[in-house]
């Protein structure tokens, strides 16, 4: 038995102990910290497995079936090793939190049996090798995910309404996995990968099959116009579900491109690089546009999961439209800069929903304009939310910095090689995607500005704020755990990238180097980059600085007075402070037709006089373009046709009998005819 | 790597003296532009000397924040004083002054005052910090895909190459394409460094402010840091801006005269161009900050017009 097959043994006994140990522990808090830990180390598994894959270690179990097709076969490959890697990393962090956190509801027999069996199936995806293990996976993921956020539905009404959208999206985008896979299947008469990849790239079936597929996984990387469930769902989750979700969970989505893109049907023709590019382009800059104006912290994170996944779609997609000009090392360099993004992607949106779980579990309030000053309460959770959101921004030295230089790279250099310009389309397409790129890092900057520093800094805007306290150690490990990945993996993106770009070979090799201590040489498109340079860098400038401020502070020491400028007067009142939404609300203004928000605003006067006012009441909500204009009509259509339906079909025999005598009759005609 | 490391040392040194007395130019102009008899082009240093010699007063609610925010502006500007290509454009090891790295360095700086703006707790803290990030969000396209366009000919996204380009082949310069995105950098930069007609730099008016709103509730060597932050980068933008425009006199092969000619070159260009600046800001008013997004759509038009047609055209 080689390695990789004794890890994914190891993850079949780990699930079957976590769902016995959720099934029999009768106490909630025992039930937590022994099924927390039995999750912890089934995504363990996952991860020491999914590393030895990774570095090249073989190993398949086969599934026995009596079905005619090709044989259910797990056996990771590389790619399949780097995304078990990433997903599970997130399964350990989100368990360990789920220790501290799962109360009640989260804490329950149903909970923690659905969450390992959520963990299982998502860590067992990319390990699949055809077409109907891949989907047995799935839904297993899938039902895993839905019965984990089933758990408050007693406790909160919203969640009833969430799930349904979870569910119909869900199992919309297993239609279009399924009818993409259906559609490969037929043409090449197999089921396993291997034989699904000898299909012609150009054929009109594997464009078909494309486009199906990149609908189905782009509805769980939380695309635009698929992603509607997200901004309901993540919000009602608890934040180590939410993490596990949204750090993890979306990962599989693209998973799937990957599998398409590199290795089903490597090579296709450049309009599918356009229509990948379009799709993440409209998904990055709506996704941040909605997070920058959201005031509930988690669904600004929601959205911004939407604009990162949109991210790595446009690195993909700039990667197939390179290859098909021959632009060979920006082609590498985009795809590199797409796992990137996935890779860090995964590192601080997990650390931000964990964070965010803390907040919640300290105050019980997820709405921006009522938290402040929790940098002071919570340093731990506040360090880490911070570096996770200077990763979300893409500011040095993160991963996430890396990941967004890369593909910026990558595009700048795609146009011309050798001086030549390549082709039209991408002399258009990639200035394009620069400017989508940079004004979607300035949104973001400014929604992670807003984030931090309404959340964490100033004063409390309410008493549960203000009474905030920070979180037990359990919880405080993995925030921990997940700031210094972000941290580390922007320090060092040399060896990461160097395992990125084994994970893509055979079929692509990039040619990247380390360089320096920990710097990564990217070779095909002749950039370098070290961090820690940088970091070095900065460390001498600083020390000047400090020395001026030690030998400053000591002749004059900072005093703190509760009564400074104030712009004259007595302190203002915390409520007078600026909070989530009217940080946002210039951008709201200028990006006014885009969002169409909806304002109102209700002036009581005092007593009989016009010019005095007693009270102003504002309200302003932001409501999402594309499920009012797009799922809104849909579904209004399938309701007006289910009245239709419904008058048919009143119930009455004697309605069904006359049905029955005109059919007879109709056939009777027909037959004749 | 010695030279490199001696030219990056001696940008720093220069920069760290020359860009209070460029802001001290810059208001001398103005004022005797407006009739007024000024304060002396050494005001700013006699300002930074006082400040630090006071004891910084703060908030009883405000953090760490208000004291780090300061420090990290000004490391964020003394980078970009290091890394671009000032007085040479000899490479440092490993660390080339690529533009997205330089990009994220100063948006260091941005998110820093950003933060500090907030951390005091105040309307008109947030304010600014609100207003600094919206017009910081919306340059940044603008920004990016102006240095796109001026490194294409290049064929490198490395600033000190791309000057040594300009330099050798001086008819880039005045080509159309440089042009547009000339225009374009400009109207970013005049936005990134909070000057007219974006923002006004000595406004008093609390409603107009953005950069001054932010930095109300910081006092003595806090707000010394934010200053003096603010003054590198506004200098250390306009001697890229003004090295593009005439790179000659820039130090490509280390040599002592060819320093000392490179130091006075890039001196002058910068306390021409602030000088023009100044001038140019007397006749100017501030732009409605709704008319700002009005203002950064035409110079992102002009940035992308100037990449595609140096594809298309060229």
């Amino acid at each position: 038995m080689t390695p990789v097959e004794a890890g994914m043994l190891g993850q079949v006994a780990l699930l079957a102990a976590a769902v016995a140990s959720a099934l029999l522990v009768p106490s909630a808090r025992w039930r937590s910290r022994v099924s927390g830990i039995l999750c912890a180390l089934l995504a363990a598994a996952g991860v020491i497995t999914g590393a030895i894959a990774l570095t090249g270690g073989r190993g398949a179990l086969t599934i026995p079936t009596a079905l005619p097709m090709d044989p259910l076969v797990l056996s990771p490959d590389r790619l399949g090793g780097l995304v078990m890697v990433v997903v599970s990393v997130v399964g350990v962090l989100a368990s360990l939190f789920g220790i501290g956190s799962a109360r009640v509801a989260s804490a329950s027999r149903t909970a923690w049996a659905s969450m390992a069996v959520f963990l299982f199936g998502m860590q067992l995806v990319p390990a699949a090798t055809d077409v109907v293990s891949f989907l047995l996976f799935w839904e297993i993921m899938t039902l895993g995910s839905t019965a984990l956020l089933l758990a408050h539905h007693a406790t909160r009404g919203t969640v009833a309404s969430a799930l349904v959208w979870y569910s119909a999206m869900s199992q919309l985008s297993f239609f279009f996995v399924l009818a993409g896979f259906a559609v490969l299947a037929g043409a090449t008469g197999g089921t396993g990968f291997a034989a699904l990849a000898t299909l012609d790239p150009a054929s009109w079936q594997a464009s078909l099959a494309f486009v199906l597929l990149l609908l189905g996984f782009g509805g769980k990387a939380e695309l635009v116009p698929l992603h509607v469930w997200v901004p309901r769902v993540l919000p009602e989750a608890p934040g180590h579900v939410a993490a596990a979700m949204s750090g993890a969970m979306v990962n599989i989505g693209v998973y799937g491109a990957l599998l398409v893109c590199v290795r089903l049907l490597p090579n296709g023709p450049a309009w599918w690089g356009v229509l990948i590019m379009a799709l993440g382009a409209v998904s990055a800059l709506y996704g941040i546009l909605q997070a920058s104006v959201a005031s509930n912290l988690k669904v600004l994170l929601a959205y911004s999961t939407t604009e990162n996944m949109g991210l790595v779609f446009l690195g993909l997609g700039a990667s197939v439209l390179l290859r098909g000009d021959h632009a060979t090392g920006a082609a590498d360099a985009a795809l590199l800069a797409a796992l990137l993004l996935m890779v860090s992607h995964a590192a601080f949106k997990a650390t931000l929903f964990l964070g965010a779980g803390a907040v919640a579990r300290s105050t019980r309030e997820m709405n921006l304009d009522r938290l402040g000053g929790l940098g002071s309460r919570m340093p731990w959770t506040a360090g880490a939310f911070g570096a996770a959101a200077l990763g979300a921004a893409a500011l040095p030295v993160t991963s996430g910095f890396v990941a967004e230089w890369m593909l910026l790279q990558a595009l700048v250099h795609g146009s011309r090689v050798g001086g030549e310009v390549v082709s039209v389309t991408s002399s258009v397409a990639m200035p394009l995607a620069v400017a989508v790129i940079a004004l979607t890092a300035g949104l973001a900057l400014l929604t992670f500005v807003k984030a931090y520093g309404i959340a964490f800094l100033a004063r409390p805007r309410s008493a549960q704020a203000t009474a905030a306290r920070e979180v037990p150690l359990i919880m405080r490990i993995p925030l921990i755990i997940g700031a210094l990945l972000v941290i580390g993996l922007g320090l060092l993106p040399g060896p990461l990238t160097e395992a990125l770009a084994s994970a893509v070979g055979p079929a692509f090799t990039p040619d990247v180097r380390t360089i320096g201590l920990a710097g990564v040489d990217a070779r095909g498109i002749d950039v370098v980059l070290d961090p820690t340079t940088f970091v070095a860098l900065a460390a001498l400038v600083l020390v000047p600085v400090l020395a001026a401020i030690l030998i400053s502070a000591r002749r004059h020491p900072t005093r703190v007075s509760p009564l400074p400028w104030a712009g004259g007067g007595s302190r203002l009142r915390p409520r007078m402070q600026y909070t989530a939404t009217s940080y946002a609300e210039p951008l709201v203004r200028v990006f006014d037709d885009v969002l169409r928000p909806t304002r109102d605003v209700e002036v009581t006067h005092v007593g009989e006089s016009r010019y005095l006012v007693e009270r102003v009441h504002v309200e302003q909500s932001v409501s999402d373009v594309i499920e009012t204009r797009f799922y809104r009509p849909v579904l209004g259509l399938a309701q007006r046709f289910g009245v239709l339906a419904r008058r048919a079909q009143n119930g009455s025999i004697h309605r069904y009998l006359s049905y029955s005598f005109v059919a007879l009759l109709v056939v009777l005609i027909v037959v004749s005819l | 790597m010695i030279p490199a490391i001696a030219i990056a040392l001696l940008q720093l040194v220069l920069f760290v003296f020359l860009s209070p007395l460029l802001i001290g130019v810059m208001r001398q102009v103005r004022a005797r532009l407006e009739g007024r008899a000024g304060s002396g082009i050494w005001q700013p240093w006699r300002d930074v000397r006082k400040l630090v010699a006071k004891d910084p007063v703060r908030a009883s609610d405000s953090s760490w924040m208000l004291a780090a925010g300061p420090v990290t502006l000004l490391v964020s500007s003394l980078l970009l004083c290091v890394l671009l290509p000032l007085v040479g454009t000899l490479p440092l090891p490993l660390v080339p002054s690529d533009l997205f790295v330089i990009v994220s360095i100063m948006l260091i700086g941005v998110v820093a005052l950003a933060l500090v703006g907030l951390d005091a707790g105040t309307a008109f803290g947030g304010m600014g910090s609100s207003r600094h990030m919206t017009v910081a969000a919306l340059v940044e396209p603008t920004l990016l895909l102006a240095v796109y366009a001026l490194s294409i000919p290049a064929g490198t996204s490395t600033l000190s190459l791309i000057v040594e380009t300009r330099l050798q082949n001086p008819a880039v310069i005045i080509s159309p394409v440089s042009l547009l995105a000339m225009v374009a950098l400009a109207i970013a930069i005049m936005a990134e460094t909070s000057r007219l007609p974006i923002d006004n730099p000595s406004t008093h008016l609390e409603l107009t402010m953005l950069h001054e709103a932010m930095v109300l509730e910081a006092s003595g060597r806090d707000l010394a840091w934010l200053e003096l932050g603010s003054w590198l980068k506004l200098a250390a933008l306009l001697g890229l801006l003004s090295n593009l425009i005439l790179p000659w006199g820039v130090l490509t092969d280390f040599s002592l005269p060819g320093v000392l000619v490179g130091l006075g070159a890039v001196t002058a260009k910068i306390l021409l161009l602030g000088v023009a600046l100044s001038v140019g800001e007397v006749f100017l008013a501030k732009v409605r900050l709704f008319r700002v997004p009005e203002l950064l759509a035409g110079s992102f038009a002009l940035a992308l017009l100037a990449v595609t047609a140096s594809y298309l055209v060229a």
